[in-house]
């Protein structure tokens, strides 16, 4: 697992910011300059010093690159892979982003839009701003020689990438991907919640109470940005080199609500959590913990709390860290699975924070506010985004066999 | 601005942009040999160079030759003449 969050490079650094009950959200100039803009507040990733990444790779990558290049270089220093498992072709990449390098566009658009000229393009800007930009540079910086894929499905492409990469496993394609989701955050970003309004406005002078998921005084999503990677692998080829197996991909399930792209439908969210679970044949009493998506816009998280209690029940616990991280984007999906690995691991829950009075609505499903002890055998990891992408991983302890 | 200014000038942008020593910029490097640039760094030299100096260099036919730094310096030292030149007769 590899992490560049807002709290910093690692995953020791989220982990334990999480655990503390952190929060990476602060007022951002770049929103407060802008006007029009009504939210203030962002989760941005601290200054990282790229210097590590060879120039020659680094000069093709916009910071979302940067970032999922230093998350995918902890994530295979911890996963043991060495040069000649990255090198082989049975080993490829599946990182997505919500679109390429808005900065970069802008940038071209600065000078084109005013001359009409191409004087001031230069060689690298097209490999900052292609659909599959992340997928590329990363694999380029890793010395990768297996398959590429670059799935993109905005705020679920992390889980969307990570479940993609399982099925290219299962089917014998690969024995070993390196995916997961990676953006940085653009003001065009927060715009669009913006627009939609579906962003926290209310909270400007307060950032630290701000996104309140299934709160009851909630009032929409923070932006943020990050990479979260994680290698998927052959649990063969996991086992014969000695891998620390941190959890088994039993499920994954992808689908589409047709209803409309950017209000949520129950019905849809509860049949991708079943099609989910039936991919891994686990009854629905058998989810230890649900990691929501919520954001904490005022419809999402009563659609996911009333989906989640339909198709799993209210006896497990369900918590979202948008509160501590906000949504980090494509990053969101496989930067919370990593979290929630480590709670698996540690058999610990961390609680939604800034949920202070839980939203009547939000209350079919258990949502604890404390940090609680449990064993963690099955989890179940959401992510919806806009364009109406459900998207659901049910992931296992290796040794897992309910 | 004077000669020593304008390869001072090329120097300095071109180490930023391709994260190069200074004490290296020297005008008998070899731009591929010594200073390890590759055929899409000659084409974001001209672009540094285009902003550094608000000269159009992109269509400059003698780009194309440039083996050594000091073949650049004394490219961009030309190109300041001409202009100065046109400046002059205008």
């Amino acid at each position: 697992m590899g992490a560049v969050s807002p709290f910093g490079v690692g995953v020791p650094v989220l982990w334990e910011s999480l655990l503390r009950g952190d929060t990476a959200v602060s007022v951002c100039e770049m929103l407060q300059a802008m006007e029009g803009m009504r939210t203030h507040v962002a989760a941005l990733v601290p200054e990282i010093d790229a210097r590590s990444i060879d120039r020659k790779k680094r000069r093709y990558m916009s910071n979302m690159s940067i970032y999922a290049t230093v998350a995918a270089r902890e994530a295979c220093a911890a996963a043991g892979l060495d040069e000649s498992v990255l090198a082989s072709p049975r080993t490829g990449v599946c990182v997505g982003s919500t679109t390429g390098s808005t900065q970069e566009t802008e940038e071209f658009f600065e000078s084109f839009v005013l001359e009409r000229s191409l004087d001031w393009m230069k060689s690298t800007h097209f490999f900052k701003i292609m659909n599959h930009s992340c997928a590329s540079n990363l694999a380029q910086a890793l010395g990768v020689r297996g398959r590429v894929l670059a799935p993109s499905a905005a705020c679920a492409t992390g889980t969307v990438a990570a479940g993609t990469a399982a099925e290219v496993i299962a089917l014998g394609r690969q024995d070993v991907m390196v995916c997961g989701g990676a953006d940085e955050l653009h003001p065009l970003t927060v715009a669009v919640f913006d627009t939609l309004e579906a962003s926290s406005t209310g909270y400007n002078e307060r950032a630290d109470e701000t996104p309140r998921p299934f709160d009851r005084d909630r009032d929409g999503i923070v932006c943020g940005e990050g990479a979260g990677i994680v290698v998927l692998e052959n649990m063969e080829h996991a086992m014969s080199r000695g891998a620390d197996i941190l959890g088994e991909v039993r499920g994954f399930a992808l689908s589409n609500s047709p209803e409309s792209v950017a209000h949520p439908s129950v019905s849809s969210m509860a049949s991708c959590l079943r099609l989910a679970l039936e991919d891994a044949e686990v009854a629905a009493d058998a989810v230890d913990y649900v990691n929501a998506h919520a954001t904490a816009t005022l419809h999402g998280d009563v659609a996911e709390a009333c989906a989640i209690a339909e198709a799993i029940g209210d006896a497990c616990p369900v918590s979202s860290l948008k509160g501590h991280l906000a949504h980090t984007m494509a990053a969101s999906g496989v930067l919370e699975l990593i979290a929630t690995l480590r709670m698996m691991r540690e058999n610990v829950v961390i609680p939604t924070r800034n949920l202070t009075n839980i939203d009547k609505k939000c209350a079919a499903v258990e949502l604890p506010v404390e940090p609680r002890s449990a064993e963690l055998s099955c989890i179940v990891k959401n992510s919806f985004a806009l364009g109406g992408v459900n998207s659901t991983l049910v992931v296992c302890k290796g040794a897992y066999d309910g | 601005m004077d000669d020593a200014t304008v390869v001072k000038t090329i120097n300095e942008s071109l180490a930023t942009e391709f994260e190069i020593d200074l004490e290296r910029m020297v005008p008998e490097a070899h731009l591929i040999e010594d200073l390890e640039f590759d055929s899409l760094d000659f084409v974001d030299m001209v672009v540094v160079l285009q902003k550094a100096f608000g000269v159009k260099l992109r269509n400059e036919p003698k780009v194309r030759e440039i083996r050594l730094l000091g073949d650049l310096h004394k490219l961009i030292l030309e190109k300041k003449r001409e202009l100065e030149q046109q400046q002059s007769e205008s």
